[in-house]
């Protein structure tokens, strides 16, 4: 926890994104990014956790500047402060978001087997992708992409490759080779890891993480798997039912966590030896387009009260890079019995 | 099976109007039972009369009244087409059933064979067998010939279904339990193949009933019996167009039209109903 | 390379044994039938008073040499066989003594040339603009032109033939609705003679246009449709690639894989489509010459276009099947 006082490359303010949809003449509005305010910092990897269609993927959708409708940008902003200049991809023009795009702002998407077009060499995908932002042309380019692959432990004759002739851990090197290829400040990088086996699932998590540190880039990391959260993440923040509800550092957030649902998702990872009972959260997330009152949460939480049922807490700040949104923050108490392990966790 | 066509007629613009123009042209058709004249004679009335409220549809140059005479064509092409479909049907369940759950070499002879009946251009095939049959080439026989050609595309699309049903769980039960492969085809795995074996039944007709009117324009067929085809071959030889009777041409023409585009429709909307993926783009997700 | 040698290989095979089985059939569907070819012919041609007894003469002998109708079938069908192996398949009727297959080899490039030429423009057309209006699902000009490719693709060959001969022989006659090529042209590589080739197979190549491309915009449509939803595509609009890169080579090129498989399936049946067209506008092909034959009773003829068509169809698709690993890596690796 060295990079406290770094400068931040991207603040989130009071961000709210709705899909719309109209069907038969019945409007419909679904909140899936409901008032997110959150800053990320240089050469940090942020984790955002949260269950499916918590509003995670939304989320990282206008963090990524895909904003396509059904989904609006209804209120706030998401400004990134790069070296070519401020820009607020939650407003900008698309001319303005080309111009970051893959050079400043780039993207590891889910599923590695799929993300590559079958019938394109690699070579060429990079071309399609990194040429523009680069700038570079013929050897010079080459010469550049062939550098970074070296990087990744892949030799240059995958640029004459078709996808299929490679391997599932050598298709996720040239994804996150793509997405690293221009030294972006800031990579998002959404479920990267989910559907590999668990090796080389290590592997890659160990590239990303040295990546970041050589190019000193920014990474959202976003998963569902708090385990590589536990392995990757500088800081956590954890999303429900659209809503920010705790970010901390890694640790804390593993040790002493401050919101029932983080101590929940804490106490719900497998470890060694364990032979407590697991205990179970019951219900489901909330429909996001009739979200109950008061805290989101309220209706699976164990320790909820009657303010609960009625206010919504804010995101308050409990300690140092320390927020929690509970009313009863002080009585969390961790599910499990963790005692912090020597080392560093990260 | 009711409730899929209710929601069918309900939802899908498409799949309506083709029942729409389908149910027309029965009707039609139907109407030649009831027939007051015999098709098959000419000059039964006054030859080359416009359309009027007496001739719904107008006389012909060979005097004949083109409401009944269409009436009888439209039927017999339709039990053509239908009688095709009926056949090919059995073909192509059959070697698709067998090939794709019995698979290794069965599998590989029947697609073999499949792919030569593919490649071999079927018009020429049927233009020979004319040829050689000449007179005695009648409907039956010509809807036999083309059967025997219209099995090989929905055979491979049936095979490709039957290959996924090999490895569920209710297939395995069925062995385990002893029954015999015909009884796992015909009651475990005919069901599910039957929502494509409707559809392609729909694009069958059309094809048969399109490659009829072809062969009866060139006076292919026994020219004698009312088909739409020959409909179009009298109307030709009389240069009809020519002579001023137009209604002679167009009239057929737009009733034809309705039936293929009908049948193309009903066949399209049914498709997109089997395949999951289409229904939801038409939702809009 | 080894894996598509052996996948032509598999192709090869595939091809002789079209050509085999279908020219078979083509043999026996004449010897099996009662008529006697030879008698049937000659009666034929008497009928139609052709009764110059050298013809007929020289015809019986030609027609009994060539069917050996005495002999046993076996021994009639390797005989087939081998006059076909030499394109002799005696002469012909319609144009006595021409031999059955130089008519047939003159008739052949017509044919050759319109089909492929109508095809590759049907195909271009269809696939690019159903392409574009998978990709554009809301743009209104594409949204008529996939009506308009439902309304006229079930119609069959011989009505859409019909209404543009209907349309330009009388109602605006610009284009000429009959024959290869003017009367008051040469043949050969002039200017006039080509240019009244290209006029007269406009209205044939329009109407298998016509007909043809809506199959294959539906297709495309479809298609695109269902490969937009790919991760790679999702994945080049965020990497931000330039659009005409992922309309062309993400989306269209992958939803072309399907299209070229269909491409060699729907030959034979545009070939019959083909026969028609070029009945109706009474074109100098294959078709035509068809047709003539089997109203002549021209027994060498017929058979020799059916065979002939019977082995061009199947060679065609034989071809389009050689592209298919180039179009598609992963057939190549395998």
């Amino acid at each position: 926890m060295t990079q406290n006082n770094n400068a931040e490359i991207l603040k989130v303010e009071g961000l709210k994104a709705y899909y719309q949809m109209n069907y038969f003449g019945v409007e419909r509005e679904v909140r899936a990014v409901d008032d997110i305010t959150v800053t990320m910092r240089k050469n940090e990897v942020y984790g955002i956790a949260g269950e499916s269609s918590s509003g995670k993927t939304s989320f990282i959708k206008v963090l990524a500047a895909a904003i396509r409708p059904p989904l609006r940008v209804v209120a706030g902003t998401a400004k990134y402060n790069f070296a070519s200049g401020p820009i607020d991809v939650a407003h900008a023009t698309p001319e303005e978001i080309e111009a970051v795009r893959w050079k400043h702002l780039s993207y590891i998407m889910q599923g590695s087997m799929s993300v590559l077009n079958p019938v394109r060499r690699i070579g060429k995908t990079f071309q399609d992708f990194a040429q523009r932002p680069l700038g570079l042309k013929g050897a010079e380019f080459e010469s550049r992409v062939v550098n970074h692959l070296a990087r990744l432990n892949l030799s240059p004759d995958v640029l004459r490759a078709y996808p299929h002739e490679l391997s599932g851990g050598m298709r996720q090197r040239v994804t996150i080779g793509l997405a690293t290829v221009c030294h972006p400040e800031f990579i998002i990088a959404d479920e990267p890891t989910t559907a590999l086996d668990v090796v080389v699932q290590k592997e890659v998590l160990s590239l990303i993480r040295d990546i970041q540190k050589e190019m000193g880039a920014s990474v959202v990391f976003v998963t569902h798997d708090m385990s590589v959260h536990a392995n990757v993440a500088d800081r956590v923040g954890i999303i429900y039912a659209g809503r920010l509800v705790e970010e901390g550092p890694t640790r804390d957030m593993f040790f002493a966590p401050k919101h029932p649902y983080t101590a929940h998702l804490v106490a719900s990872l497998p470890r060694i030896g364990d032979r407590q009972q697991r205990p179970a959260l019951e219900g489901r997330p909330p429909n996001l387009a009739d979200p109950p009152q008061g805290c989101r949460f309220h209706p699976r939480c164990p320790l909820a009260v009657d303010k609960c049922r009625k206010e919504v807490p804010p995101l308050e700040t409990i300690g140092p890079d320390h927020r929690t949104a509970c009313w009863r923050w002080k009585d969390v108490e961790p599910l499990v019995n963790v005692s912090a392990p020597s080392g560093e966790m990260a | 099976m009711f409730a899929v066509f209710r929601d069918l007629i309900r939802y899908n613009i498409e799949f309506a109007i083709g029942l729409v123009l389908v149910g027309i042209v029965v009707i039609f058709a139907c109407l030649s039972f009831f027939s007051p004249v015999d098709p098959s004679l000419i000059y039964t009335t006054i030859p080359d009369q416009p359309p009027s409220a007496q001739f719904w549809f107008g006389t012909n140059s060979r005097g004949q009244d083109m409401f009944w005479q269409l009436s009888a064509a439209f039927r017999n092409s339709l039990v053509f087409g239908f009688t095709v479909a009926v056949l090919s049907r059995i073909i192509s369940i059959a070697v698709g059933l067998t090939a794709g759950y019995l698979g290794g070499w069965v599998d590989r002879v029947l697609m073999f064979i499949n792919d030569i009946f593919v490649a071999v251009p079927i018009f020429p095939v049927l233009v020979l067998f004319y040829f050689v049959l000449r007179n005695n080439m009648d409907s039956l026989t010509l809807a036999l010939i083309m059967a025997c050609f219209g099995w090989p595309f929905d055979a491979r699309l049936i095979r490709s279904v039957a290959l996924g049903l090999k490895h569920r769980e209710f297939t395995r039960h069925a062995v385990f339990a002893g029954m015999s492969t015909r009884k796992v085809l015909l009651e475990e795995h005919l069901p599910y193949v039957m929502p494509i074996v409707f559809s392609t039944f729909m694009n069958n007709m059309l094809w048969s009933i399109g490659l009829e009117v072809t062969l009866a324009v060139l006076g292919f067929t026994n020219i004698n019996n009312p088909t739409i085809g020959t409909a179009l071959y009298w109307a030709n030889s009389h240069s009809a167009m020519v002579v001023g009777v137009w209604w002679w041409i167009v009239i057929p023409v737009i009733l034809m039209v309705m039936t293929f585009i009908g049948l193309f429709l009903l066949a399209m909307s049914m498709n997109e109903y089997i395949d999951p993926r289409s229904r939801l783009r038409r939702m809009g997700a | 390379m080894h894996g598509y040698l052996v996948f032509v290989g598999k192709r090869l095979l595939q091809l002789l044994a079209v050509i085999f089985f279908g020219v078979s059939a083509t043999f026996l569907v004449t010897h099996l039938s009662p008529i006697n070819p030879v008698e049937a012919a000659l009666g034929r041609m008497t009928a139609r008073s052709v009764s110059n007894p050298e013809a007929i003469t020289a015809m019986r002998a030609a027609l009994t040499e060539l069917y050996g109708v005495n002999e046993p079938i076996w021994s009639q069908y390797i005989n087939f066989w081998s006059r076909l192996v030499q394109g002799d398949f005696g002469p012909s009727l319609l144009a006595f003594p021409t031999p059955a297959m130089t008519l047939v080899m003159r008739a052949l490039p017509w044919t050759v040339t319109l089909l492929t030429v109508a095809t590759l423009i049907t195909f271009a057309i269809g696939n690019v603009m159903g392409g574009l209006a998978g990709y554009n699902q809301n743009n209104r000009f594409l949204k008529a032109f996939g009506l308009v490719a439902i309304g006229i693709q079930p119609i069959p060959y011989y009505v859409v033939a019909f209404i543009l001969l209907i349309l330009f022989g009388f109602v605006w006659p610009i284009l000429p609705i009959s024959g290869g090529f003017a009367m008051n042209v040469t043949p050969g590589w002039n200017w006039p003679y080509i240019s009244s080739v290209i006029q007269h197979a406009t209205l044939p190549a329009l109407s298998l246009v016509l007909v043809g491309f809506g199959g294959w915009f539906l297709g495309m449509r479809a298609l695109v449709s269902n490969v937009v939803t790919e991760d790679y595509v999702t994945y080049a609009e965020l990497a931000g690639v330039k659009r005409t890169t992922i309309v062309g080579s993400y989306v269209m090129r992958n939803a072309l894989v399907p299209q070229l498989t269909a491409l060699a399936m729907a030959l034979g049946g545009v070939f019959s489509g083909t026969v028609i067209t070029e009945q109706v506008f009474n074109y100098p092909g294959l078709g035509s010459l068809l047709i003539d034959a089997v109203n002549a009773g021209d027994y060498s003829l017929v058979l020799a276009v059916s065979s002939v068509s019977v082995t061009a169809v199947a060679t065609a698709i034989f071809i389009v099947d050689l592209l298919y690993p180039i179009l598609d890596p992963r057939v190549r690796a395998e």
